[in-house]
């Protein structure tokens, strides 16, 4: 019997949602609007050393690999469910976009953290 | 009497807005959406280590990105989602995981919920205050 490929995805879209549940409001908060604004983080929080900095660390640079691996595969499997409550057939085409795109953006992130050094 | 028989389509009940014909719906498809904003964010993420990698002036471009106001009030929507989403993310976890048991009995779907709550509250304060010793 073949076997299913289901409880990998699942179990990626649990460990994403936990994470995303957990951190994701408060990351976006200091990334997207505390950092940026300058108030109540300093705008140089993020400035190019200190950021280099973080992700040539081992355990920064997992950090970042796991948020984005985790966030993205929580996404899309949400989403590639979603597709059939809005009345949309999904098929093999749906999957491979869904999927593949979380594949994508973890291989960008992952050779994006690795070119970066240690 | 008319004997011909009637041909006509089989009735199909119309799928189009069904979440909208119930709060419980609504609240379903809700917390579905908030994906795409977890997907949004990834991708902002994404880039940004993408652009970290290429070098000092691609990653100022994106930090000056990130601070015009069209990527503020996508991080405020943003905000609200993630916000929706964590909190229907421990509401439907009594129903998600496997049964916990402690001295015999089942643990109540309000503690479970209770503690995930307190769980986020705690994790966003020591990621604030990691942000904030990082700036110092």
């Amino acid at each position: 019997m073949k076997r299913s490929n289901a409880p990998t995805f699942w179990l990626l879209f649990g460990a994403g949602g936990m994470l995303s549940a957990l951190l994701g409001t408060m990351l976006v908060f200091i990334t997207g609007i505390a950092v940026p604004l300058g108030w109540p983080l300093r705008s140089n929080t993020m400035s190019y050393p200190f950021m280099l900095a973080f992700a040539q660390h081992w355990l920064g640079k997992g950090f970042l690999f796991v948020v984005i691996g985790l966030f993205a595969w929580h996404a899309v499997h949400r989403i590639y469910h979603s597709l059939h409550d809005l009345g949309i057939h999904t098929g093999t085409a749906a999957k491979l976009i869904c999927y593949g795109g979380a594949l994508v953006i973890t291989l960008v992130a992952a050779v994006s953290l690795v070119s970066l050094g240690f | 009497m008319n004997r011909k028989a009637v041909v006509r389509g089989p009735y199909v009940r119309p799928m189009q807005g069904w979440w909208r014909r119930d709060p419980f719906f609504v609240r379903y498809m809700a917390r579905e959406a908030t994906a795409l904003a977890v997907l949004a964010y990834a991708i902002v993420l994404m880039v940004g280590v993408l652009r970290l990698a290429q070098g000092e002036s691609a990653w100022n471009r994106w930090l000056d990105a990130l601070q015009t106001p069209w990527s503020m009030a996508l991080h405020l929507v943003l905000l609200v989602a993630f916000a929706v989403h964590a909190k229907s993310w421990f509401d439907i976890m009594p129903k998600t995981m496997p049964m916990m048991f402690a001295g015999g009995r089942r643990v109540a779907a309000s503690t479970i919920t209770r503690t995930g709550y307190a769980a986020t509250i705690a994790a966003s304060i020591a990621l604030f205050a990691l942000a904030w010793w990082w700036q110092s």
